[in-house]
């Protein structure tokens, strides 16, 4: 790997030799790339068998009989296991979180990255220093606070909280940071005010910016699994609600990938048509954790 | 801190070049002393609630015998540190998940390192279908861990599973007990994180790599250094904010595992994979003795602060940031 980087940058070496690297290269892209797509289609294909053939002791990868039995159960409002509900509930929660992020975050930023005020370098610098702070110190307390305002097993619990993070600010600051002063100069002498500034200019060239953190949000949120899974009780989003659908049908698997094709559904979709965004996200500020 | 966010930095340095050096005052005389505190004011509202408070609070929870279940809740001074240093009670769970942790942490933070290190490497030979083969191994990073762990709950199946049924038949015993058996358990848990994860520090390393110059590797060339060589004293050095970065966010990440344990082992087996977050929302969220479990997540906290500054000590030698 570390001949075939050097080689590719030094414009190829013995071609022969450089050939030979390139068919191994494939070969192992070729194999990682079938450990990669095989859970997900055997995930599919378990959602439309019949529960006994999910346990077969000869795993079949053509569903016999093809049967929509796990999608039906899961639609069933009787059981305790609603995962339309959940779904909706998933959409209404990630949406929202997504605006309340995108607003708070760009509002902040802009201040943080264009104008000039005394405590400028202390917010910041106290923003940024949360970021390092391992989450697990704020679970208790939060989950007091979201219980004072009222909002246990209310999708206010995981919409506000979870917008407070740093990230977005940080993110959005570093792009500001990068628009030319000029922007805004001819702007003032024109008499614009700073809200125009911001909402006129500044936010229709952040269009990018504001996608990416946008879709990272979403995708966080839609995925978000320790807090939902104690702030809601009843009243679930989908991630909590896979955990209780594969405790409520310990070996239904038919039932438990349905659940799972229809969490990665919407994300996956996200994904395909705003690739760019996403490994820009990622490649620019990382996400993880 | 600084460090981070330099390591940060230069990634994003690779990726964008019109980067600027710092931001400017912009028609300060313009602005009333008011205008930036009303741009700041709801994002400030929103940290001060759910961001400030809490951390004070955690400390102050931490000093109580704060059950939520009980109206009184009465102040204990550090109590829930000295029971958990001196094992009393229960304390000995709550070492088991930090080492259920550690060893988790231990297992996984190699490959997701070196791995995703390797595939960058071979993915950045501008090979066709470069793009097409980075979004297949990112595509389960945006699935979350719900998802992950209800499939691989069902793949890692001792009787059932996928896994064991292939290992069976090319010759192996196929009854290996992933889900419920040192050390197999932990195996399981490393391979669907792996599997998880390892697109996203893949596209990390790759914007690494693709923002080295050129020329470099010319004058490797010229100074006639070997493939071995050129990868040696160029792209590894070039590398090592980079895979700092990438190390530094794993360790964190894979320190804080929860998902998989829960979903897939439950902690089996006898609390041996039950991890250090598992054990404390289940003291504080479960059990609701929130005072101990608050103390419990300070000192976890602790731990990954003195790993990470120890961390930047070895591997960011200090010498240039």
């Amino acid at each position: 790997m570390a001949q075939a980087v050097a080689r590719s940058r030094r414009g190829g070496g013995t071609p022969g030799s450089s050939k030979l690297v390139r068919y191994l290269s494939y070969a192992a892209l070729l194999a990682l790339t079938a450990v990669y797509v095989a859970p997900f289609v055997w995930m599919v294909i378990t959602s439309f068998k019949t529960n006994p053939e999910t346990t077969a002791s000869v795993p079949t990868w053509i569903p016999q009989p093809f049967s929509t039995e796990g999608y039906d159960a899961i639609r069933d409002p009787a059981l305790d296991t609603p995962v339309l509900k959940w779904f909706v509930n998933s959409v209404i929660a990630a949406v929202f979180h997504t605006l309340l992020v995108l607003a708070t975050a760009s509002t902040a930023a802009y201040a943080l990255a264009r104008l000039e005020f005394r405590a400028k370098k202390f917010i910041f610098g106290l923003i940024v220093a949360t970021l390092f702070i391992p989450p697990i110190i704020f679970l208790i307390p939060n989950y007091l606070i979201v219980d004072t305002f009222g909002w246990i097993d209310s999708l206010m619990a995981v919409i506000i909280p979870t917008a407070a993070t740093a990230f977005g600010v940080f993110f959005m600051r570093q792009f500001f940071i990068t628009l030319p002063d000029e922007l805004e100069e001819a702007a003032l002498l024109d008499g614009a005010n700073h809200w125009h500034i911001f909402s006129r200019i500044i936010m229709p060239l952040s269009k990018p910016a504001l996608a990416t953190l946008g879709i990272l949000s979403f995708l966080t949120n839609w995925n978000d699994f320790l807090w939902p899974l104690f702030v809601l009780v009843e009243n679930r989003t989908l991630p909590p609600g896979l955990a209780v659908l594969q405790s409520a049908n310990t070996t239904d698997y038919a039932i438990i990938m349905a659940g799972g094709v229809i969490a990665s559904i919407p994300v996956l979709i996200l994904f395909i048509l705003a690739q760019r965004y996403v490994i820009e996200g990622v490649a620019r500020s990382g996400l993880k954790g | 801190m600084a460090t981070t966010e330099g390591a940060t930095g230069s990634v994003a340095r690779t990726t964008r070049k019109a980067a600027k050096g710092s931001s400017k005052s912009v028609g300060a005389s313009h602005a009333s002393a008011l205008t930036p505190y009303l741009f700041m004011a709801p994002y400030l509202l929103l940290f001060a609630i759910f961001v400030l408070a809490p951390l004070v609070s955690a400390l102050w929870i931490s000093l109580h015998n704060w059950d939520y279940l009980l109206p009184g809740k009465p102040f204990t001074g550090l109590d829930n540190y000295t029971d958990l240093f001196s094992g009393t009670g229960t304390a000995g769970l709550f070492w088991q998940s930090m080492s259920a942790t550690a060893q988790f942490t231990l297992y996984s933070v190699p490959p997701l390192v070196l791995l995703p290190l390797g595939v960058a490497i071979v993915l950045n030979q501008k090979i066709p279908g470069q793009k097409v083969f980075r979004a297949i191994y990112f595509a389960p990073y945006v699935l979350g861990v719900a998802v992950v762990g209800i499939l691989w709950r069902y793949l890692l199946d001792p009787s059932v599973g996928l896994i064991n049924y292939y290992l069976g038949r090319i010759g192996f015993s196929g009854d290996l007990p992933w889900t419920n058996g040192l050390p197999w358990a932990w195996i399981g848990l490393v391979g669907a994180t792996v599997w998880w994860t390892l697109g996203f520090n893949t596209i990390i390393y790759l914007a690494g790599l693709q923002g080295i110059p050129r020329d470099l590797y010319e004058a490797a060339r010229v100074d006639g250094a070997n493939n071995w060589q050129a990868f040696r004293n160029v792209t590894l050095p070039q590398l090592r904010p980079v895979i700092l970065f990438v190390t530094t966010v794993t360790i964190l990440a894979s320190a804080n595992v929860f998902g998989q344990s829960y979903l897939i082992t439950q902690g089996a087996p006898g609390g041996d994979t039950r991890t250090a977050i598992m054990y404390i929302t289940d003291e504080g969220l479960g059990r609701f003795r929130m005072g101990s479990a608050a103390a419990m997540s300070i000192i976890l906290a602790a731990a990954l602060a003195i790993i990470g500054a120890l961390n930047f000590r070895f591997l960011g030698r200090g010498d240039d940031y």
